[in-house]
């Protein structure tokens, strides 16, 4: 149950790793597509958080190409529409998320990433 | 008995078996979701403003449950997976999380609009956890530090966790004050035995007094839990039917919880259609 709205908040958490840790990249992502009520205002509200060129390159390499690459200025139905489904209905179910700096692998099993740190890696 | 932080690890004493106990019980039930109205009371949200939040040691999504019925769209993070896996079997709406808080986490500044913990920070002071950590005060300081940067300013995390000792709450407020927070103890029906709740409501940002101290509730405990618990009892019943989880929502499923939200008085649900519930094209 990694949805794209966390994702798109998760940096890597590792002892040192600062910077360049954003977005982790999904490995062998398997996909299931959930509905979810749409709520227009959540995502309006949730625009500002939003890291724009990480979301639209994450969405692309799991196959959704319904962001267009600038964030637009006018936010009609559509769009919001497109996000919603990118936000809130796809699900990564297994694969793992690694950190582009220092490769750290959290696996995604039945939905739920294993964020849990080996000692070493503990800030 | 001694108290359960004293006895295990939570990962282990959360266990399967525990897990299922824990969430199956109805009094824990009423207990777990009439302290997170208490604390979603605590955060004082916008109004009519919708909010991604936090909730810090969901377990197996008793409180998330609520959240998913107040309409907040929310992620959670536990140690234990046997309440994850029930989390899971709940079919809460939430994205989860195996994570250790002693340990941190990496959030974005401003991730989230509030955060709730209920029932958990306890176990940052007592137990040990299996995995290889170092001293509950290194634990707590990487964990508020985390956090507080994590959440949006201005906003506000309320935990409810059940101190041993006076001592104990002066080291986490204490540390939480280093990490940034404003904020500090609030105490419902201090002088009932039973109904006695302690809150943790700790502030970001907010100067000039836009954050104000919330008072804890005195006298008589309110009865209208009763009917909060009825509400519960009756989706119990629901989920029962519901049986295991589907890979994709079932048409009936959805239906039924958009008539639940209705009668709620949601607005925006969206008309049935055709294409409720579809299945739609899993390949990319
Ligand atoms: C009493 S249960 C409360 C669960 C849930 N908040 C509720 O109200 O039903 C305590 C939870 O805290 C979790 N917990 C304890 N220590 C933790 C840690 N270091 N990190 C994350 N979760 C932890 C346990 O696994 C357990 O699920
Ligand atoms: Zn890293």
């Amino acid at each position: 149950m990694v949805r794209l709205i966390t994702h798109n908040l998760l940096a890597c958490h590792v002892k040192g790793c600062t910077s360049n840790n954003f977005p982790l990249e999904f490995k062998d992502a398997k996909l299931e597509l959930r509905e979810a009520e749409y709520n227009p205002e959540f995502i309006r509200g949730f625009l500002p958080k939003i890291e724009w060129k990480a979301l639209v390159d994450t969405a692309r390499q799991l196959g959704d190409t319904s962001l267009p690459l600038e964030q637009p200025e006018m936010l009609d139905d559509e769009f919001l529409k497109n996000l919603h489904h990118v936000l809130l209905e796809i699900h990564v179910e297994e694969g793992s998320m690694i950190c582009p700096n220092c490769k750290h692998d959290y696996p995604i099993s039945n939905g739920i990433p294993n964020m849990l740190l080996a000692e070493h890696e503990i800030g | 008995m001694s108290r359960p932080e004293l006895q295990a690890p939570p990962e282990i004493y959360y266990g399967d078996i525990e897990a299922k106990k824990y969430t199956g019980n109805t009094r824990n039930q009423q207990i777990q979701a009439d302290m997170t109205y208490r604390a979603l009371e605590l955060l004082n949200l916008p109004e009519n403003e919708p909010a991604f939040l936090l909730d810090i040691g969901c377990g197996s999504g008793l409180s998330g449950e609520i959240l998913d019925e107040e309409g907040y769209i929310w992620a959670g993070m536990d140690i234990a997976p046997s309440m994850l896996e029930v989390a899971l079997e709940r079919e809460v709406e939430g994205d989860l999380f195996l994570q250790d808080i002693g340990q941190g986490f990496g959030f974005r500044p401003g991730s989230f609009d509030g955060a709730i913990s209920i029932s958990v920070l306890q176990w940052l002071l007592n137990a040990e956890t299996s995995h290889p950590t170092s001293s509950p005060p290194h634990r707590l300081h990487r964990f508020f530090t985390t956090l507080h940067s994590a959440l949006r300013n201005p906003s506000r995390a309320v935990f409810q966790f059940y101190p041993s000792s006076d001592d104990q709450i002066q080291l986490i407020t204490s540390i939480a004050q280093k990490a940034g927070f404003g904020g500090g103890i609030v105490v419902d029906y201090p002088n009932s035995k039973k109904a006695r709740k302690v809150f943790l409501c700790l502030f970001v940002g907010g100067g000039g007094g836009q954050q104000q101290m919330p008072k804890g509730l005195e006298g008589e405990v309110e009865e209208d839990s009763k009917v909060r618990f009825e509400r519960r009892r009756e989706r119990e019943r629901l989920k029962t039917k519901v049986g295991k989880r589907k890979n994709v929502k079932d048409k009936d499923w959805i239906l039924r919880k958009k008539e639940l939200y209705r009668k709620r008085g949601k607005e925006g649900v969206p008309r049935d259609s055709k294409f409720t519930g579809r299945k739609r094209k899993a390949v990319f």
